[in-house]
Protein backbone atom coordinates (compact mmCIF):
# COMPACT_ATOMS: atom_id res chain seq x y z
CA UNK A 1 0.00 0.00 0.00
CA UNK A 2 2.73 2.53 0.89
CA UNK A 3 4.34 1.52 -2.13
CA UNK A 4 1.45 2.33 -4.68
CA UNK A 5 0.99 5.89 -2.65
CA UNK A 6 4.26 6.76 -3.23
CA UNK A 7 4.21 5.77 -6.48
CA UNK A 8 0.74 7.93 -7.20
CA UNK A 9 2.82 10.74 -4.99
CA UNK A 10 5.56 10.62 -7.54
CA UNK A 11 3.59 10.81 -10.56
CA UNK A 12 2.07 13.70 -9.16
CA UNK A 13 4.98 15.38 -9.00
CA UNK A 14 5.75 15.58 -12.34
CA UNK A 15 2.97 17.83 -13.11
CA UNK A 16 4.07 21.28 -12.30
CA UNK A 17 7.50 20.47 -13.60
CA UNK A 18 5.85 19.55 -16.81
CA UNK A 19 3.68 22.80 -16.68
CA UNK A 20 7.06 24.91 -16.24
CA UNK A 21 8.73 23.20 -19.13
CA UNK A 22 5.98 23.78 -21.17
CA UNK A 23 5.76 27.79 -20.23
CA UNK A 24 9.82 27.52 -20.78
CA UNK A 25 9.00 26.22 -24.54
CA UNK A 26 6.89 27.91 -25.44
CA UNK A 27 8.78 31.65 -24.36
CA UNK A 28 11.33 30.05 -25.97
CA UNK A 29 10.07 31.22 -29.55
CA UNK A 30 8.86 34.48 -28.32
CA UNK A 31 13.24 35.02 -27.06
CA UNK A 32 14.44 34.50 -30.62
CA UNK A 33 14.99 37.71 -31.45
CA UNK A 34 12.65 39.61 -34.30
CA UNK A 35 8.78 38.17 -35.57
CA UNK A 36 8.51 34.26 -35.48
CA UNK A 37 6.38 34.35 -38.61
CA UNK A 38 9.40 36.59 -40.44
CA UNK A 39 12.06 34.30 -39.03
CA UNK A 40 10.13 31.35 -40.52
CA UNK A 41 9.00 32.89 -43.78
CA UNK A 42 12.61 34.74 -44.45
CA UNK A 43 13.79 38.19 -45.39
CA UNK A 44 12.26 38.44 -48.19
CA UNK A 45 8.36 37.53 -47.52
CA UNK A 46 5.94 39.81 -47.98
CA UNK A 47 4.20 41.65 -45.13
CA UNK A 48 0.56 40.10 -45.77
CA UNK A 49 2.17 36.79 -46.17
CA UNK A 50 3.69 37.68 -42.71
CA UNK A 51 0.45 38.53 -41.00
CA UNK A 52 -1.36 35.58 -42.69
CA UNK A 53 1.27 33.28 -41.05
CA UNK A 54 0.74 35.47 -37.90
CA UNK A 55 -2.75 34.72 -37.47
CA UNK A 56 -2.57 30.92 -38.57
CA UNK A 57 -0.24 30.98 -35.79
CA UNK A 58 -2.16 32.75 -33.26
CA UNK A 59 0.88 35.09 -33.16
CA UNK A 60 -1.98 38.02 -33.17
CA UNK A 61 -3.25 37.11 -30.26
CA UNK A 62 -2.05 37.89 -26.27
CA UNK A 63 0.99 36.14 -24.61
CA UNK A 64 -1.54 34.04 -22.19
CA UNK A 65 -3.73 33.36 -24.91
CA UNK A 66 -1.13 32.28 -27.25
CA UNK A 67 0.33 29.72 -24.32
CA UNK A 68 -3.47 28.38 -23.75
CA UNK A 69 -3.81 27.68 -27.39
CA UNK A 70 -0.36 26.04 -27.49
CA UNK A 71 -1.64 23.78 -24.00
CA UNK A 72 -4.30 23.05 -25.84
CA UNK A 73 -3.02 21.81 -28.99
CA UNK A 74 -0.28 19.71 -26.88
CA UNK A 75 -3.14 17.93 -24.72
CA UNK A 76 -4.83 16.97 -27.79
CA UNK A 77 -1.89 16.37 -29.56
CA UNK A 78 -2.62 18.80 -32.26
CA UNK A 79 1.05 20.11 -32.20
CA UNK A 80 0.90 22.15 -35.80
CA UNK A 81 2.13 22.05 -39.03
CA UNK A 82 5.62 21.20 -40.54
CA UNK A 83 6.70 24.14 -42.66
CA UNK A 84 9.24 22.25 -44.67
CA UNK A 85 7.55 18.77 -45.09
CA UNK A 86 3.83 20.29 -44.72
CA UNK A 87 2.79 17.38 -42.68
CA UNK A 88 1.01 17.60 -39.01
CA UNK A 89 4.50 17.49 -36.76
CA UNK A 90 2.58 14.88 -34.73
CA UNK A 91 2.79 12.44 -38.11
CA UNK A 92 6.24 13.31 -38.14
CA UNK A 93 6.67 12.62 -34.30
CA UNK A 94 5.03 9.57 -34.98
CA UNK A 95 7.70 8.25 -37.26
CA UNK A 96 10.97 9.39 -35.58
CA UNK A 97 10.09 8.32 -32.19
CA UNK A 98 10.44 4.65 -32.94
CA UNK A 99 14.14 4.84 -34.03
CA UNK A 100 15.88 6.88 -31.80
CA UNK A 101 13.79 4.88 -28.35
CA UNK A 102 15.32 1.77 -30.14
CA UNK A 103 18.28 3.20 -30.83
CA UNK A 104 18.45 5.01 -26.76
CA UNK A 105 17.27 0.95 -25.55
CA UNK A 106 20.16 -0.87 -27.78
CA UNK A 107 22.57 1.32 -26.24
CA UNK A 108 21.68 0.93 -23.17
CA UNK A 109 21.51 -2.77 -23.13
CA UNK A 110 25.38 -3.09 -24.69
CA UNK A 111 26.40 -0.34 -22.11
CA UNK A 112 24.95 -2.94 -19.28
CA UNK A 113 26.78 -5.87 -20.96
CA UNK A 114 30.31 -4.21 -21.35
CA UNK A 115 30.18 -2.82 -17.75
CA UNK A 116 28.69 -5.43 -15.74
CA UNK A 117 31.41 -7.54 -16.13
CA UNK A 118 34.34 -5.05 -16.64
CA UNK A 119 33.22 -2.78 -13.78
CA UNK A 120 32.82 -6.37 -11.39
CA UNK A 121 35.70 -7.60 -12.53
CA UNK A 122 38.37 -4.68 -12.50
CA UNK A 123 36.79 -4.20 -8.65
CA UNK A 124 37.25 -7.86 -7.44
CA UNK A 125 41.30 -6.79 -8.91
CA UNK A 126 41.79 -3.53 -7.48
CA UNK A 127 44.85 -2.29 -8.70
CA UNK A 128 46.39 -5.70 -10.42
CA UNK A 129 47.30 -5.41 -14.10
CA UNK A 130 43.35 -6.34 -15.05
CA UNK A 131 41.80 -3.14 -12.88
CA UNK A 132 44.55 -0.96 -14.33
CA UNK A 133 43.68 -2.04 -18.07
CA UNK A 134 39.90 -1.85 -17.56
CA UNK A 135 40.81 1.69 -15.83
CA UNK A 136 42.61 2.77 -18.59
CA UNK A 137 40.23 2.25 -21.48
CA UNK A 138 37.57 3.18 -19.51
CA UNK A 139 39.30 6.96 -19.21
CA UNK A 140 40.11 6.75 -22.76
CA UNK A 141 36.32 5.99 -23.95
CA UNK A 142 35.30 8.87 -21.96
CA UNK A 143 37.51 10.82 -23.33
CA UNK A 144 36.59 10.36 -27.25
CA UNK A 145 34.78 12.55 -29.03
CA UNK A 146 31.55 10.47 -30.48
CA UNK A 147 31.20 12.14 -33.57
CA UNK A 148 34.67 11.05 -34.15
CA UNK A 149 34.43 7.27 -33.20
CA UNK A 150 31.08 7.18 -35.13
CA UNK A 151 33.03 8.29 -38.15
CA UNK A 152 36.28 6.05 -37.88
CA UNK A 153 33.29 3.08 -37.40
CA UNK A 154 31.83 4.00 -40.64
CA UNK A 155 34.98 4.07 -42.41
CA UNK A 156 36.03 0.67 -41.02
CA UNK A 157 33.23 -1.17 -40.56
CA UNK A 158 30.94 0.73 -43.43
CA UNK A 159 33.33 1.70 -45.95
CA UNK A 160 36.06 -0.79 -46.45
CA UNK A 161 34.70 -4.12 -44.33
CA UNK A 162 30.87 -3.66 -45.49
CA UNK A 163 29.73 -5.36 -42.34
CA UNK A 164 27.24 -2.49 -41.74
CA UNK A 165 25.30 0.10 -43.64
CA UNK A 166 27.02 3.36 -43.79
CA UNK A 167 24.15 5.17 -42.83
CA UNK A 168 20.78 5.43 -43.06
CA UNK A 169 17.40 3.43 -41.76
CA UNK A 170 16.51 0.58 -44.52
CA UNK A 171 13.63 -1.06 -45.37
CA UNK A 172 12.93 -4.43 -43.67
CA UNK A 173 13.24 -4.84 -39.77
CA UNK A 174 16.54 -7.12 -40.65
CA UNK A 175 17.81 -3.77 -41.95
CA UNK A 176 16.71 -1.52 -39.35
CA UNK A 177 18.60 -3.70 -36.77
CA UNK A 178 21.96 -3.51 -39.05
CA UNK A 179 22.09 -0.28 -38.84
CA UNK A 180 21.47 0.31 -35.20
CA UNK A 181 24.76 -1.69 -34.42
CA UNK A 182 27.12 1.16 -35.26
CA UNK A 183 25.49 4.01 -33.77
CA UNK A 184 24.07 2.39 -30.68
CA UNK A 185 27.81 0.82 -30.23
CA UNK A 186 28.88 4.41 -30.63
CA UNK A 187 26.39 6.07 -28.02
CA UNK A 188 26.95 3.40 -25.64
CA UNK A 189 30.76 3.63 -25.08
CA UNK A 190 30.69 6.60 -23.23
CA UNK A 191 28.15 4.97 -20.69
CA UNK A 192 29.82 1.94 -20.66
CA UNK A 193 32.83 3.89 -19.55
CA UNK A 194 30.91 5.96 -16.79
CA UNK A 195 29.42 2.95 -15.61
CA UNK A 196 32.48 0.87 -15.50
CA UNK A 197 34.45 2.96 -13.28
CA UNK A 198 30.82 3.66 -10.84
CA UNK A 199 30.41 -0.40 -10.29
CA UNK A 200 34.56 -0.63 -10.06
CA UNK A 201 34.83 2.03 -7.03
CA UNK A 202 31.17 0.57 -5.49
CA UNK A 203 32.44 -3.08 -5.77
CA UNK A 204 35.65 -1.88 -4.14
CA UNK A 205 34.08 0.19 -1.25
CA UNK A 206 31.69 -2.58 -0.43
CA UNK A 207 34.12 -5.51 -0.55
CA UNK A 208 35.74 -4.22 2.47
CA UNK A 209 32.03 -3.29 4.39
CA UNK A 210 31.62 -5.66 7.76
CA UNK A 211 28.82 -7.41 6.49
CA UNK A 212 30.73 -9.27 3.97
CA UNK A 213 33.74 -10.00 5.89
CA UNK A 214 30.86 -11.55 8.02
CA UNK A 215 29.20 -13.77 5.16
CA UNK A 216 32.28 -15.14 4.47
CA UNK A 217 32.88 -15.76 8.38
CA UNK A 218 29.58 -17.37 8.10
CA UNK A 219 31.06 -19.98 5.43
CA UNK A 220 29.56 -18.67 2.79
CA UNK A 221 31.02 -19.70 -0.16
CA UNK A 222 33.16 -17.14 -2.30
CA UNK A 223 30.23 -17.17 -5.35
CA UNK A 224 27.93 -16.86 -2.69
CA UNK A 225 29.89 -13.65 -1.74
CA UNK A 226 30.74 -12.47 -4.59
CA UNK A 227 27.36 -12.31 -6.54
CA UNK A 228 24.81 -12.21 -3.67
CA UNK A 229 26.07 -9.68 -1.12
CA UNK A 230 28.86 -7.62 -3.44
CA UNK A 231 27.85 -7.46 -7.22
CA UNK A 232 23.74 -6.89 -5.72
CA UNK A 233 24.48 -4.51 -3.42
CA UNK A 234 26.83 -2.13 -6.15
CA UNK A 235 24.15 -2.48 -8.93
CA UNK A 236 21.76 -0.14 -6.53
CA UNK A 237 23.83 3.51 -7.60
CA UNK A 238 24.57 1.91 -10.81
CA UNK A 239 20.81 2.15 -11.49
CA UNK A 240 20.62 5.90 -10.78
CA UNK A 241 23.63 7.06 -13.07
CA UNK A 242 22.47 4.41 -15.85
CA UNK A 243 19.29 6.65 -15.72
CA UNK A 244 20.66 9.56 -16.01
CA UNK A 245 22.98 8.28 -19.01
CA UNK A 246 19.80 7.47 -20.58
CA UNK A 247 18.58 10.83 -20.49
CA UNK A 248 22.08 12.04 -21.60
CA UNK A 249 21.94 9.43 -24.24
CA UNK A 250 18.25 10.89 -25.53
CA UNK A 251 20.09 14.08 -26.02
CA UNK A 252 22.98 12.72 -27.70
CA UNK A 253 20.69 11.46 -30.75
CA UNK A 254 21.30 14.57 -32.24
CA UNK A 255 24.25 14.19 -33.27
CA UNK A 256 24.40 10.22 -33.84
CA UNK A 257 21.90 10.51 -35.70
CA UNK A 258 23.26 13.13 -37.92
CA UNK A 259 26.21 11.46 -38.40
CA UNK A 260 24.46 8.06 -39.27
CA UNK A 261 21.80 9.82 -40.90
CA UNK A 262 18.92 8.07 -38.93
CA UNK A 263 16.08 9.61 -39.62
CA UNK A 264 14.91 9.65 -35.58
CA UNK A 265 14.28 12.61 -33.43
CA UNK A 266 17.97 13.86 -33.10
CA UNK A 267 17.92 14.54 -36.80
CA UNK A 268 14.40 15.89 -37.04
CA UNK A 269 15.79 18.60 -34.74
CA UNK A 270 18.82 19.38 -36.50
CA UNK A 271 17.41 19.48 -39.58
CA UNK A 272 14.35 21.41 -38.32
CA UNK A 273 16.37 24.21 -36.27
CA UNK A 274 18.69 24.93 -39.50
CA UNK A 275 15.06 25.13 -41.61
CA UNK A 276 13.34 27.12 -39.35
CA UNK A 277 10.88 24.64 -38.39
CA UNK A 278 10.07 26.25 -35.42
CA UNK A 279 6.64 24.31 -34.69
CA UNK A 280 8.76 20.87 -35.20
CA UNK A 281 11.68 22.19 -33.06
CA UNK A 282 9.39 22.81 -29.95
CA UNK A 283 7.29 19.98 -29.79
CA UNK A 284 11.04 18.15 -30.09
CA UNK A 285 12.03 19.12 -26.88
CA UNK A 286 8.93 18.83 -24.70
CA UNK A 287 9.19 15.26 -26.35
CA UNK A 288 12.17 14.60 -25.22
CA UNK A 289 11.74 16.65 -21.68
CA UNK A 290 8.52 14.03 -21.41
CA UNK A 291 10.81 11.19 -21.91
CA UNK A 292 13.40 12.00 -19.35
CA UNK A 293 10.77 12.54 -16.53
CA UNK A 294 9.37 9.48 -17.25
CA UNK A 295 12.33 7.80 -17.26
CA UNK A 296 12.95 9.22 -13.75
CA UNK A 297 9.44 8.57 -12.65
CA UNK A 298 10.81 4.61 -13.67
CA UNK A 299 13.75 4.96 -11.72
CA UNK A 300 12.15 6.15 -8.58
CA UNK A 301 9.88 3.26 -8.56
CA UNK A 302 12.32 0.65 -9.49
CA UNK A 303 15.10 1.99 -6.84
CA UNK A 304 12.28 1.62 -4.02
CA UNK A 305 11.99 -1.89 -4.94
CA UNK A 306 15.59 -2.84 -5.34
CA UNK A 307 16.61 -0.61 -1.84
CA UNK A 308 13.66 -1.57 1.17
CA UNK A 309 15.94 1.13 3.02
CA UNK A 310 14.21 3.58 0.53
CA UNK A 311 11.09 4.71 2.92
CA UNK A 312 8.58 6.96 1.56
CA UNK B 1 57.50 10.23 11.12
CA UNK B 2 61.39 11.23 11.05
CA UNK B 3 63.56 9.67 8.63
CA UNK B 4 67.45 10.21 8.43
CA UNK B 5 68.40 8.73 5.06
CA UNK B 6 68.43 10.88 2.03
CA UNK B 7 65.88 9.53 -0.02
CA UNK B 8 63.44 9.99 2.95
CA UNK B 9 63.75 13.70 2.34
CA UNK B 10 63.30 13.31 -1.11
CA UNK B 11 60.20 11.85 -1.03
CA UNK B 12 58.76 13.59 1.60
CA UNK B 13 59.60 16.98 -0.41
CA UNK B 14 57.30 15.33 -3.39
CA UNK B 15 54.16 14.59 -2.59
CA UNK B 16 52.72 10.79 -3.54
CA UNK B 17 50.08 11.99 -5.58
CA UNK B 18 52.11 13.66 -7.74
CA UNK B 19 54.83 11.28 -8.40
CA UNK B 20 52.10 8.62 -10.52
CA UNK B 21 52.74 8.34 -13.73
CA UNK B 22 49.54 9.15 -14.58
CA UNK B 23 49.40 12.22 -13.01
CA UNK B 24 52.72 13.18 -14.77
CA UNK B 25 51.18 12.04 -18.27
CA UNK B 26 48.52 14.26 -17.71
CA UNK B 27 50.14 17.36 -16.79
CA UNK B 28 52.35 16.81 -19.45
CA UNK B 29 49.84 16.58 -22.17
CA UNK B 30 47.74 19.34 -21.16
CA UNK B 31 51.28 21.33 -20.89
CA UNK B 32 51.92 20.23 -24.76
CA UNK B 33 48.17 21.31 -25.57
CA UNK B 34 48.79 25.02 -23.71
CA UNK B 35 52.04 25.44 -25.60
CA UNK B 36 50.03 24.65 -28.94
CA UNK B 37 47.46 26.99 -27.65
CA UNK B 38 49.56 29.92 -26.79
CA UNK B 39 52.30 29.70 -29.69
CA UNK B 40 51.03 27.75 -32.90
CA UNK B 41 53.18 29.40 -35.14
CA UNK B 42 56.22 27.38 -33.53
CA UNK B 43 55.22 24.36 -34.71
CA UNK B 44 54.08 25.21 -38.49
CA UNK B 45 55.10 27.79 -41.22
CA UNK B 46 51.93 26.87 -42.48
CA UNK B 47 49.13 29.43 -42.90
CA UNK B 48 46.11 27.29 -41.20
CA UNK B 49 43.30 29.28 -43.67
CA UNK B 50 45.14 29.83 -46.84
CA UNK B 51 44.17 27.58 -49.31
CA UNK B 52 46.57 25.96 -52.59
CA UNK B 53 44.54 23.71 -54.89
CA UNK B 54 47.64 22.13 -56.25
CA UNK B 55 47.95 19.72 -52.84
CA UNK B 56 44.23 19.01 -52.05
CA UNK B 57 43.84 16.11 -49.64
CA UNK B 58 47.45 14.74 -49.86
CA UNK B 59 47.77 12.19 -47.39
CA UNK B 60 50.27 12.73 -44.20
CA UNK B 61 53.92 13.30 -45.17
CA UNK B 62 57.04 15.19 -43.71
CA UNK B 63 56.06 18.17 -45.77
CA UNK B 64 52.66 17.72 -44.30
CA UNK B 65 52.35 15.91 -41.27
CA UNK B 66 48.70 15.68 -40.75
CA UNK B 67 47.94 15.84 -44.58
CA UNK B 68 45.97 18.76 -46.41
CA UNK B 69 42.19 18.99 -46.99
CA UNK B 70 40.37 19.33 -49.51
CA UNK B 71 41.24 23.41 -50.02
CA UNK B 72 44.89 22.26 -49.63
CA UNK B 73 45.27 23.70 -46.19
CA UNK B 74 47.53 22.00 -43.84
CA UNK B 75 45.73 19.78 -41.68
CA UNK B 76 48.35 19.93 -38.33
CA UNK B 77 48.85 23.54 -38.70
CA UNK B 78 44.81 23.68 -38.90
CA UNK B 79 44.76 21.27 -35.75
CA UNK B 80 47.89 23.53 -34.03
CA UNK B 81 45.90 26.93 -34.78
CA UNK B 82 42.56 25.47 -33.48
CA UNK B 83 43.52 24.34 -30.30
CA UNK B 84 43.54 27.81 -28.62
CA UNK B 85 39.62 27.60 -29.37
CA UNK B 86 39.22 23.91 -27.95
CA UNK B 87 41.09 24.81 -24.40
CA UNK B 88 39.14 28.28 -24.00
CA UNK B 89 35.69 26.20 -24.54
CA UNK B 90 36.77 23.75 -21.96
CA UNK B 91 38.49 25.93 -20.13
CA UNK B 92 36.01 28.89 -19.66
CA UNK B 93 33.06 26.55 -20.14
CA UNK B 94 33.69 24.88 -16.82
CA UNK B 95 34.90 28.09 -14.47
CA UNK B 96 32.30 30.47 -14.85
CA UNK B 97 29.85 27.92 -14.09
CA UNK B 98 32.55 26.62 -11.29
CA UNK B 99 31.93 30.27 -9.64
CA UNK B 100 28.61 31.07 -10.07
CA UNK B 101 27.14 27.91 -9.16
CA UNK B 102 29.18 26.86 -6.15
CA UNK B 103 28.35 30.77 -4.94
CA UNK B 104 24.52 29.70 -5.55
CA UNK B 105 24.74 26.38 -3.83
CA UNK B 106 26.37 27.77 -1.41
CA UNK B 107 24.14 30.66 -0.58
CA UNK B 108 20.97 28.57 -0.99
CA UNK B 109 22.34 25.63 1.03
CA UNK B 110 23.41 28.21 3.74
CA UNK B 111 19.89 30.41 4.04
CA UNK B 112 17.44 27.61 2.73
CA UNK B 113 14.09 29.27 2.03
CA UNK B 114 11.88 30.83 -0.25
CA UNK B 115 15.71 31.09 -2.03
CA UNK B 116 16.41 27.59 -1.53
CA UNK B 117 13.54 26.33 -2.98
CA UNK B 118 12.77 28.77 -6.17
CA UNK B 119 16.71 27.60 -7.02
CA UNK B 120 15.91 23.76 -6.47
CA UNK B 121 12.76 24.13 -8.54
CA UNK B 122 14.37 26.14 -11.29
CA UNK B 123 17.04 23.02 -11.08
CA UNK B 124 14.29 20.57 -11.32
CA UNK B 125 12.86 22.18 -14.67
CA UNK B 126 15.89 22.77 -16.47
CA UNK B 127 16.78 19.01 -15.50
CA UNK B 128 14.16 17.70 -17.36
CA UNK B 129 16.01 18.59 -20.54
CA UNK B 130 18.49 15.72 -21.77
CA UNK B 131 21.80 18.35 -21.61
CA UNK B 132 22.44 18.39 -25.28
CA UNK B 133 19.11 19.25 -26.13
CA UNK B 134 19.55 21.87 -23.58
CA UNK B 135 22.49 23.24 -25.34
CA UNK B 136 21.00 23.35 -28.48
CA UNK B 137 17.81 25.54 -27.86
CA UNK B 138 20.14 27.53 -26.17
CA UNK B 139 22.17 28.07 -29.37
CA UNK B 140 18.86 27.95 -31.36
CA UNK B 141 17.84 31.14 -29.43
CA UNK B 142 20.71 32.71 -29.70
CA UNK B 143 22.19 32.06 -32.64
CA UNK B 144 25.00 30.62 -34.17
CA UNK B 145 28.76 31.26 -33.44
CA UNK B 146 31.74 31.12 -30.69
CA UNK B 147 30.43 32.91 -28.34
CA UNK B 148 27.00 31.88 -28.19
CA UNK B 149 28.57 28.46 -27.85
CA UNK B 150 30.48 30.13 -24.25
CA UNK B 151 26.94 31.50 -23.15
CA UNK B 152 24.97 28.55 -23.96
CA UNK B 153 27.86 26.32 -21.62
CA UNK B 154 27.22 28.58 -19.12
CA UNK B 155 23.62 28.77 -18.91
CA UNK B 156 23.60 24.94 -18.50
CA UNK B 157 26.63 24.50 -16.82
CA UNK B 158 26.09 26.13 -13.28
CA UNK B 159 23.33 23.87 -12.49
CA UNK B 160 25.62 20.74 -11.39
CA UNK B 161 27.79 22.57 -9.20
CA UNK B 162 24.86 24.60 -7.63
CA UNK B 163 23.65 21.01 -6.59
CA UNK B 164 26.75 20.12 -5.75
CA UNK B 165 27.90 22.27 -3.64
CA UNK B 166 24.04 22.48 -2.06
CA UNK B 167 24.29 19.42 -1.20
CA UNK B 168 28.01 19.59 0.53
CA UNK B 169 26.50 22.78 2.31
CA UNK B 170 23.58 21.20 4.01
CA UNK B 171 25.74 18.54 5.90
CA UNK B 172 28.52 20.84 6.74
CA UNK B 173 25.97 23.66 8.42
CA UNK B 174 25.03 21.49 11.18
CA UNK B 175 29.01 20.44 11.78
CA UNK B 176 30.64 21.89 15.18
CA UNK B 177 32.69 24.15 13.68
CA UNK B 178 30.33 26.36 12.05
CA UNK B 179 28.19 26.49 15.18
CA UNK B 180 31.15 27.06 16.58
CA UNK B 181 31.54 29.96 14.82
CA UNK B 182 28.10 31.06 14.73
CA UNK B 183 27.89 30.84 18.72
CA UNK B 184 31.28 32.97 18.48
CA UNK B 185 29.09 35.77 16.85
CA UNK B 186 31.28 35.85 13.67
CA UNK B 187 29.74 37.58 10.25
CA UNK B 188 27.70 35.52 7.47
CA UNK B 189 30.58 36.34 5.45
CA UNK B 190 33.09 35.27 7.10
CA UNK B 191 31.45 32.02 7.87
CA UNK B 192 30.79 31.51 4.06
CA UNK B 193 34.29 32.68 3.08
CA UNK B 194 36.31 31.35 5.96
CA UNK B 195 34.51 28.11 7.07
CA UNK B 196 32.51 26.68 4.52
CA UNK B 197 34.10 27.29 1.14
CA UNK B 198 37.36 25.76 1.75
CA UNK B 199 35.58 23.19 2.92
CA UNK B 200 33.07 21.99 0.11
CA UNK B 201 34.79 23.76 -3.03
CA UNK B 202 37.48 20.58 -3.50
CA UNK B 203 34.32 18.40 -4.38
CA UNK B 204 33.39 20.78 -6.89
CA UNK B 205 37.32 21.49 -8.52
CA UNK B 206 37.20 17.79 -8.74
CA UNK B 207 33.90 17.72 -10.40
CA UNK B 208 34.84 20.57 -12.73
CA UNK B 209 38.26 18.67 -13.99
CA UNK B 210 35.82 15.91 -15.77
CA UNK B 211 34.12 18.72 -16.85
CA UNK B 212 36.63 20.67 -18.43
CA UNK B 213 36.36 17.50 -20.98
CA UNK B 214 32.28 17.55 -21.25
CA UNK B 215 32.20 20.94 -22.53
CA UNK B 216 35.19 20.76 -24.74
CA UNK B 217 33.75 17.99 -26.30
CA UNK B 218 29.74 19.18 -26.26
CA UNK B 219 31.51 22.66 -27.92
CA UNK B 220 33.45 20.99 -30.28
CA UNK B 221 30.40 19.08 -31.31
CA UNK B 222 28.37 22.31 -32.04
CA UNK B 223 31.11 23.26 -33.94
CA UNK B 224 30.41 19.58 -35.81
CA UNK B 225 26.92 20.16 -36.27
CA UNK B 226 27.74 23.72 -37.86
CA UNK B 227 26.56 25.39 -34.81
CA UNK B 228 29.38 26.52 -33.36
CA UNK B 229 32.61 28.30 -34.43
CA UNK B 230 32.22 29.04 -38.21
CA UNK B 231 34.06 28.77 -41.00
CA UNK B 232 36.97 29.07 -42.08
CA UNK B 233 38.04 29.78 -38.49
CA UNK B 234 39.90 26.09 -37.17
CA UNK B 235 38.61 24.42 -34.56
CA UNK B 236 38.94 20.66 -33.96
CA UNK B 237 35.08 19.92 -34.50
CA UNK B 238 34.70 22.73 -37.18
CA UNK B 239 37.58 20.83 -39.18
CA UNK B 240 35.87 17.16 -38.50
CA UNK B 241 33.09 18.39 -39.57
CA UNK B 242 34.31 19.49 -42.87
CA UNK B 243 36.71 16.46 -43.65
CA UNK B 244 33.21 14.53 -42.77
CA UNK B 245 32.17 14.32 -46.17
CA UNK B 246 35.93 12.96 -47.83
CA UNK B 247 36.32 10.48 -44.91
CA UNK B 248 36.70 7.67 -47.73
CA UNK B 249 39.60 8.48 -49.18
CA UNK B 250 40.78 11.61 -47.26
CA UNK B 251 40.35 10.32 -43.37
CA UNK B 252 43.39 11.89 -42.08
CA UNK B 253 41.40 15.12 -41.85
CA UNK B 254 38.69 13.79 -39.66
CA UNK B 255 41.29 11.32 -37.65
CA UNK B 256 43.77 14.15 -36.28
CA UNK B 257 41.72 16.70 -35.03
CA UNK B 258 39.58 13.87 -33.18
CA UNK B 259 42.76 11.98 -32.21
CA UNK B 260 43.33 15.20 -30.35
CA UNK B 261 40.71 16.03 -28.92
CA UNK B 262 40.39 12.77 -27.17
CA UNK B 263 44.43 13.05 -25.98
CA UNK B 264 43.40 16.49 -24.29
CA UNK B 265 40.38 14.93 -23.15
CA UNK B 266 42.46 12.06 -21.20
CA UNK B 267 45.34 14.66 -20.29
CA UNK B 268 42.19 16.65 -18.30
CA UNK B 269 40.82 13.08 -16.98
CA UNK B 270 44.65 12.13 -15.68
CA UNK B 271 45.16 15.62 -14.34
CA UNK B 272 41.99 15.16 -12.20
CA UNK B 273 42.14 11.85 -11.36
CA UNK B 274 45.14 13.19 -9.32
CA UNK B 275 43.91 16.15 -7.95
CA UNK B 276 40.88 13.93 -6.39
CA UNK B 277 43.95 12.21 -4.79
CA UNK B 278 45.26 14.70 -3.52
CA UNK B 279 42.27 16.43 -2.25
CA UNK B 280 40.94 13.09 -0.80
CA UNK B 281 44.14 12.67 1.09
CA UNK B 282 44.30 16.64 2.46
CA UNK B 283 41.46 16.90 3.40
CA UNK B 284 38.36 16.15 6.36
Amino acid sequence: MNQLNYAVKRVLQIVPVLLMVTILIFLMIHMIPGDPARLILGEKATNSAVAALRAKLGLDQSLPAQYFLYLKGLLTLDLGTSLTYQRPVTELLLVSLPITVSLTLISTVFSILVSFPLGFFAGMRKDQAGDQAVRVTALAAIAMPSFWVALLLMLLFGVKLQWFPVGGWGETPTEHLKSLVLPAFTQSLMTSALLIRNIRNSVVDISVMDYVDFARSKGLSNGAVKYRHILRNALISTVTLLAMRMAYMLGGSVIIETVFSLPGLGKLMVDSIFGRDYAVVQSLVFLFAFMVLVINLLTDLLYSCLDPRVKF
Amino acid sequence: MITNTPSGHLKRRIPPWLATPAFVAGTLIVLVALVWALFPSWFTSYDPIAVDTSVRCVPPSMTHLFGTDNFGRDVFARVVYGTGIDLKIGLLGTLIPLVFGSVLGMFAGYYGGVFDSLLMRAIDILMAFPFTILVIVIMTILGQGLQNVYIALWLVGWIAYARLVRGEVLVLKNAEFIQAAQVAGFTDARILLRHLLPNVVSSAIVFAASDVVLCMLTGASMSFLGLGVQLPTPEWGAILNEGRSYISYAWWITFFPGLCLAITGVGFSLLGDGLTDFLRTKGR
